[in-house]
């Protein structure tokens, strides 16, 4: 089971995301649950959504504590809540930033991060920061988990009212192609 | 967030709101009236633009509250429609007047109870305390665990409402939030074989509203002289047969539903890894899933523990409880609400007095978790399993466990 946690601000589509990543993994076989947390969301307020999959079928209807994935697709949503508790070792973040990878601060657990400055890439698109489908192509970028391909397919399905199609399309794809790929060296116990 | 993936494998992904629209959807229904409700809403807003897409031709009636909700649907029932509705909450609440009445008419109703804690403390959230609190009117209530239970009970509980030795309003409780917006990979039937399934559609033959056909519906009975008693009587203890024959009907509908779209539940109690086990939980709702998982991870250390799920809760399917619990040495059963005259939860109380008639006394105790919104995990199961080993071992109860109290 491999289990991701997607923090966002109210707005941002994050639960949306996790309901396009839900569908996409489900074409390629996979058996999924995708819960939203859940609270007076406004825009602007820390949101966050959990999404679990395997290949067998998931049973839980619960939270997510230990993430295998922190998918970040504010960049300042960190300041406000603690997106690194209860990663497990080996763990990877993908990160919607304009700031190069050393100006992060990592905890241990963290192996592979992937970058991508998708706020940008939004403003241009879609004329405001809406990041969720930049950030599910850096999310395919970095992890491998799913393929561009499947994401396209989920977002064809998917109603959108803020944006049109076309422009998720390329958001995606965007998203995929600007996302650095880091993978963290940790110094061997001396 | 819908999909229908590929045109001929029927897989959707979708949260529980949305599996009960598709079931109403492929239900045929005729009427649907509805007043939105946290968490309840967007189930209705799908059925909205199934209705408005055309989907489904039924009428829509957008009322003005849940009161009128359900008297729109006791005369279109009356006229023989097939009828649909879901609240939850103070919804519930300010429904409670044709609620209470519908059963006593004896018209097959269909309504999701999209479970939500009660006010106050104010929440918005899920917990069973809402449909917990009607548990006693005479509705059929049946509690699911997945997405997938939600959508293949829904159409289910049409034929279970109109069969004629039930004759009664059903309800589907699925829990707030974590099934209602909780979405997962789904089978979506085939019209054609929902509609075989389902067989014609015979709503209401035993009373109709027919201009051609005047007849006294629901007419002053009861009192102290003359036939009021007797017919009283006879009206009340027809209602409670109508409960006890609904236990057959549900089983028999679950065996017929697994024979035709190979996808098996179990109808009133579902026995897991009760194989040799010395304890077991009892469970209702979606909690079941993370409790499934705790029983396995402690079967794999070697504890001899298992798992009663309880889906059908009115009628209480007594027997079947007993039949599952009989042989262990201790139970555990987890709430989601508060039986306030019982300082436990109703699901416990329902299962004591049921385990009187067992052969042989079994320690029991309540656990109440999951209140407004709260989580039950693996690990909450993990403490659950713990005390109830104790409870085996020395046989004394101790008062209520309140799961999230310290999380």
């Amino acid at each position: 089971m491999y289990e991701i946690r997607i923090h966002g601000r109210g707005g941002q589509g994050a639960v949306m995301a996790g309901g396009i990543l839900a569908t996409a993994l489900v074409l390629e076989g996979k058996y999924v649950v995708a819960v939203p947390s859940f609270g007076f969301e406004r825009r602007g307020a820390p949101v966050s959504s959990f999404l679990r999959f395997d290949e067998r079928e998931i049973r839980q209807m619960t939270n997510i504590y230990r993430p295998d994935c922190v998918l970040c697709i504010d960049p300042t949503v960190a300041r406000a809540v603690n997106v690194f508790e209860g990663v497990r070792d080996g763990a990877v973040l993908v990160q919607t930033t304009g700031k190069p990878l050393g100006d992060f601060q990592l905890p241990p657990q963290v192996a592979t991060v992937g970058l991508c400055d998708a706020v940008a890439i939004a403003l241009d698109i879609f004329k405001r920061s809406i990041t969720n489908t930049i950030m599910l192509g850096a999310f395919a970028r970095t992890t491998g988990l799913v393929s561009l391909e499947s994401l396209q397919a989920a977002i064809r399905k998917s109603d959108f009212r803020d944006a049109g199609l076309k422009q998720n399309m390329a958001a995606l794809e965007r998203g995929f192609e600007a996302t650095e790929v880091h993978q963290i060296e940790r110094m061997a116990a001396a | 967030m819908s999909a229908i993936l590929k045109p001929k494998s029927k897989l959707i992904v979708c949260d529980g709101n949305e599996a009960a629209a598709w079931a109403v959807s492929l239900a045929n229904v005729d009427m649907v009236a509805v007043y939105p409700i946290t968490p309840q809403s967007s189930l209705v807003e799908y059925l909205a633009k199934f209705i408005a897409d055309g989907r489904l031709g039924a009428e829509i009636v957008d009322v003005e509250g849940e009161h009128s909700v359900l008297s729109v649907l006791q005369g279109a029932c009356l006229a023989g429609a097939r009828t649909y509705t879901a609240s939850c909450g103070p919804g519930l609440a300010f429904m409670f007047e044709p609620y209470l009445r519908t059963p006593g008419l004896r018209l097959p109703l269909v309504m999701t109870i999209v479970t939500r804690d009660t006010l106050t403390p104010q929440s918005v959230w899920g917990g069973h305390q809402d449909a917990m609190s009607v548990r006693e009117v005479g509705w059929v209530q049946m509690y699911c665990e997945s997405v997938q239970e939600v959508l293949d009970t829904t159409i289910m509980a049409y034929r279970i409402a109109e069969h004629s030795d039930v004759m009664l309003p059903v309800n589907i409780c699925h829990d707030g939030n974590y099934l209602s917006f909780g979405a997962a990979r789904c089978e979506l039937p085939e019209q054609a074989e929902v509609n075989d399934f389902l067989g014609e559609k015979n709503v209401n033959w035993h009373v109709a509203l027919d201009p051609r056909r005047p007849m006294a519906v629901d007419p002053l009975t009861g009192g102290a002289g003359g036939p009021g008693p007797s017919t009283f009587v006879r009206y009340r203890k027809g209602q409670c047969s109508g409960m006890q024959n609904s236990l057959r009907v549900i089983t028999e509908v679950h065996e017929d539903w697994g024979r035709r779209f190979g996808r098996s539940h179990a109808p009133l109690v579902e026995s897991y890894r009760m194989e040799g086990a010395d304890y077991a939980m009892v469970t209702i709702g979606s909690m079941t899933g993370a409790a499934k998982d705790a029983v396995d991870e402690a079967r794999a250390r070697g504890e001899k523990v298992g798992l009663v799920k309880v889906k059908t809760y009115r009628p209480f399917p007594a027997e079947a409880l007993v039949a599952a619990l009989a042989e262990v040495k201790a139970a555990g059963v987890v709430d989601r609400s508060v039986s306030f005259g019982w300082n436990c939860g109703p699901l416990y109380q329902d299962a004591i007095t049921a385990m009187y008639d067992a052969p042989k006394r079994v320690p029991m105790m309540s656990f109440i978790g999951g209140l407004a919104g709260a989580d039950l995990t693996v690990g909450h199961f993990e403490r659950v399993i713990g005390r109830v080993r104790e409870l085996a071992r020395d046989g004394r109860p101790a008062g209520t466990v309140w799961l999230n109290e310290k999380d």
